[in-house]
């Protein structure tokens, strides 16, 4: 096709764009909206990659959950599994089980295509609450919480707990001896709460555990309440982020009041379309390959068995840790009682949520800084703020490693009791261990301006226009006077060192040439 | 300025429309790409700002001027696809043949993979696109001027509530009262009132003990170190109700004072009664170390020890687990003498608020 052709071609396509989209513009007075939609820029550091496999993983959470749910059965009723047309399987044959778990058992092995529903439905959780967890942590070490974005952690914190709360319910719909074992904490740290505790357990449960009434409950909670509200929570998350657009990491010609990235339309909604497509690949690999929760194995739950190595789906093992942790203690006073499960299983997680929720202002009181930011830190910048996290991040991991201790204790050759008892000084030394090193670790870097991972930079000098130097990786704009011994070049300012404010990220390597310059 | 079906027949560069201000019009001509502020977050009647360079250009492909490479990247992307293609019909095949799992874990993998491949090489080698730089736009705050607006209009009904401070402390309480009068029936039927229901477990006097197939069990069931969960007769499904009996030997069990007589003695050995819910979190207390006589709660790992009184040795549990004082009836099965007592270090399970 000569070039004639073409430029003919793409007139002709632009103006039967153009009427189509006066048509909607007549009717909603959108294009101004639809412009800055399309040229939305999205920043292209990879870790914000991460929120997009959340969303991926929930899509495919719900369209195989809508499946799950047409042959899930919500009931309780004691049925004896037998032999039917289809598939069975045979060690069950004979035993009393919950109806629940019957419709589990046959979904798995009865109705084709039904187990890997279920498989790709629980990997997709499992990694669901690591792109959450991941995505937080993004957020939080490089200060995306600060203003204006304090909404917007708390709606994802808010998410966080409603996300794990959803695989939790959803882990226990299958009235399995796993689940109905966890059931069956719950039930217990419910009941602890001071004053209510015993009505409120009372209430949710129906009566007394187990009773019947909780599974079609349960159902209707995994089913609809939490999905409510995780749809309507994920909702607000995005249109917030859309307005106030992403936090972008610091660089040449970067400030605060512009944006760099990628547009969204085409190559970038392209590009999240198959991010999205290989999320499911690797979920539907899963499903396939690697077997999760196989609850015909557990057996139906009863009330006075229980298997050794109960644990739960990852994201709750810190909770069970902490209750495995906690020593023997609880209060009696005036014919009252505290339990003890309410400390490690209650007010230990409200303290560290309450502290998460705060963090936005109490880190705008550590550094005075109550200003808006669209720049982010490098974690590094805030060596306090990382220690802060590193040390959340080792007491999360010391709570994870307590709820395998059973586990743990069989493959190692231990003693459960001595790992229990590493485990709990592990709460404390870890996270003041973690804060030091990761303390001292960001003022080395700082001092070096070194990457983290890869080799050590240096050598190559620019000379801006303005007459300042700088070497490549060393973009460290802060305002709060963390200088870093290159304190020659300003910030906030357009660098004009690189045409079009296109020099190479802070962290490259070497200056690398950027496409269609 | 020219009109729309000007510029549709003119679509060539309007180098001139962008004044050596870098004020732009405000009509509808089609400026190159890099100059129009619309693709850059600029309002039309700001300057252009000093921070987004002008004439960014983002309209460029990776193949765009290496004809061989575009066609080598179709082909990559067409073959991706392929593999989408070939393994959708296969995911079918994989059906209709025993639906095994593995097979159809691979072949949606490969199905959603292949896609998710090809769109990201389009994306990458034939879609146009790199990082460009633009305005924030007026995102951050609103003018002074709306700001001042918005208070105004609040406070004209701020005002209004302001002047009648009577009502108003009147509506405060009733509209309180109101969502608890509404709340408090149907939250109040979500579930009984628990009264002492903790308190009680369906042991009773003369109450037989039955293991987990309904059979009664006579002490000579129980070999030393034997242990046995049992259940009073007919209420198997009973959470509170699970009790182990222990055939503890001639191990040197020591009675608690007000507890003497509550075990079994005999020829057979020394059976005890301990309930099996943990006074932790309510898991069954099922594994026993024969040897140190301890039971360990498999759930936390909590550790009682049975020679004395099941008092927790290790883990969070904070409280012994309770004695049921249990004999035989006239036909020699085991019966619960009550239900667990106070003396018995009842209530079962863990704890509540008006446990005490």
């Amino acid at each position: 096709m000569s070039t004639t052709q073409e430029r003919a071609a793409a007139q002709k396509r632009f103006a039967l764009a153009k009427s189509g989209l006066d048509t909607v513009d007549e009717r909603f007075a959108s294009s101004k909206w639809l412009v800055s939609a399309l040229d939305k820029i999205f920043p292209d550091h990879w870790s914000f990659m991460v929120g997009e496999i959340a969303m991926d993983s929930l899509i495919i959470l719900i369209a195989t959950g809508i499946y799950l749910a047409l042959f899930y059965v919500p009931s309780s009723t004691d049925v004896v599994y037998a032999p039917t047309s289809g598939h069975v399987y045979l060690p069950l044959v004979g035993q009393h089980m919950s109806e629940a778990y019957q419709s589990v058992i046959n979904l798995s092995f009865d109705v084709r295509f039904g187990l890997i529903m279920r498989q790709a439905h629980h990997w997709a959780a499992l990694i669901f609450l690591a792109a959450v967890f991941f995505h937080m942590c993004r957020i939080f070490f490089t200060g995306a919480f600060r203003k204006p974005r304090e909404i917007n952690w708390i709606i994802g914190l808010a998410l966080w707990q409603i996300v794990s709360l959803e695989g939790f319910t959803g882990y226990s719909l299958p009235d399995d001896l796993l689940s109905g074992t966890g059931i069956r904490v719950i039930y217990s740290i419910v009941q602890s709460i001071p004053l209510v505790g015993t009505w409120l357990a009372y209430a949710l449960w129906g009566g007394r555990f187990p009773g019947s009434t909780f599974i079609p409950r349960l159902f209707v909670i995994h089913e609809f309440l939490f999905p409510l509200a995780i749809v309507g929570l994920l909702t607000a998350h995005l249109m917030i982020l859309w307005h106030q657009k992403h936090t972008d990491f610091p660089g040449p010609g970067k400030t605060e009041t512009n944006i760099r990235g990628s547009r969204v339309w085409p190559q970038y909604a392209m590009k999240a379309g198959g991010l999205m497509m290989l999320t499911a690949s690797v979920t539907f690999l899963l499903a396939g390959f690697v077997q999760i929760n196989p609850v015909w194995l557990y057996g139906p739950y009863t009330t006075y068995t229980v298997s050794a190595g109960s644990q739960p789906d990852w994201y709750l093992g810190w909770l069970d840790g902490s209750v495995r942790l906690w020593p023997h203690w609880e209060f009696r006073s005036f014919g009252h009682e505290i339990p003890n499960p309410f400390f490690p299983g209650l007010l230990i997680p409200s303290i560290l949520f309450g502290i998460m929720f705060a963090w936005p202002w109490i880190d705008k009181w550590i550094y005075k800084d109550y200003g808006p930011h669209n720049l982010l830190d490098r974690p590094r910048d805030k060596p306090f703020r990382t220690g802060v996290g590193v040390a959340a991040g080792m007491f999360f991991t010391d709570l994870t490693l307590a709820c395998a201790t059973d586990l743990l204790a069989n493959n190692l050759h231990v003693p459960f009791e001595r790992l229990i008892e590493v485990l709990q000084y592990g709460v404390f030394v870890g996270p003041i261990a973690g804060f030091v090193v990761a303390y001292w670790t960001c003022l080395h870097l700082q001092r070096t301006d070194a990457h983290p991972i890869r080799r050590p930079v240096g050598g190559i000098i620019y000379r801006t226009a303005s007459g300042g130097y700088h070497t490549v990786g060393d973009v460290h704009h802060d305002d709060h006077g963390h200088d870093d011994g290159h304190g020659d070049h300003g910030h906030g300012g357009p660098h004009s060192d690189t045409p079009g404010g296109q020099s190479p990220r802070h962290d490259a390597p070497t200056p690398e040439p950027v496409a269609g310059d | 300025m020219s009109n729309i079906d000007d510029e549709l027949t003119h679509p060539g560069p309007a180098e001139t429309t962008a004044g050596a201000d870098g004020h732009v019009p405000a009509s509808s001509v089609r400026l190159p790409f890099g100059r129009n502020p619309r693709h850059f977050g600029i309002d039309p009647s700001d300057p252009w700002p000093a921070d987004v360079p002008m004439d960014q250009d983002d309209t460029h492909w990776r193949f765009e001027n290496d004809p061989k490479g575009a066609k080598r990247a179709e082909r990559r992307i067409a073959a991706c696809w392929t593999v989408t293609l070939l393994a959708s019909i296969a995911v079918c095949v994989v059906y209709v043949t025993g639906a095994n799992n593995q097979l159809a874990g691979l072949c949606y993998g490969l199905a959603f993979g292949g896609l998710g491949v090809g769109m990201i090489l389009w994306a990458r080698d034939l879609l146009p696109g790199h990082e460009v730089t633009a305005s924030r736009g007026h995102h951050e705050v609103s003018s002074e001027g709306y700001r001042v607006a918005v208070a105004e209009s609040f406070s004209r009904g701020t005002d209004a509530i302001a002047r009648r401070p009577f009502v108003f402390k009147i509506l405060a309480p009733a509209a309180g009262l109101l969502g608890l009068g509404t709340l408090f029936g149907p939250v109040a039927s979500l579930g009984p009132r628990p009264h002492t229901d903790l308190y009680k477990t369906k042991w009773g006097k003369g109450t037989r003990a039955v293991d987990q197939d309904g059979n009664p069990i006579k002490p000579t069931d129980l070999p030393v170190n034997g242990i046995l969960t049992v259940f009073p007769e007919g209420y198997m499904d009973d959470a509170l109700s699970p009790t182990l009996l222990i055939n503890v030997g001639d191990s040197d069990f020591k009675v608690q004072p007000q507890r003497a007589g509550w075990n079994l003695q005999g020829p057979y050995g020394n059976i005890v009664a301990f309930s099996k819910i943990c006074t932790h979190a309510a898991c069954p207390a099922s594994l026993y170390n024969v040897q140190r006589h301890q039971l360990i709660c498999p759930c936390h790992q909590s550790t009682f020890d049975v020679l004395d009184d099941c008092r927790p040795v290790f883990g969070p549990a904070p409280r012994s687990l309770a004695q049921l004082q249990i004999s035989t009836n006239s036909d020699g099965y085991i019966i619960s003498v009550s239900d667990y007592t106070r003396a018995g270090g009842g209530p079962v399970g863990p704890g509540f608020w008006n446990r005490g």
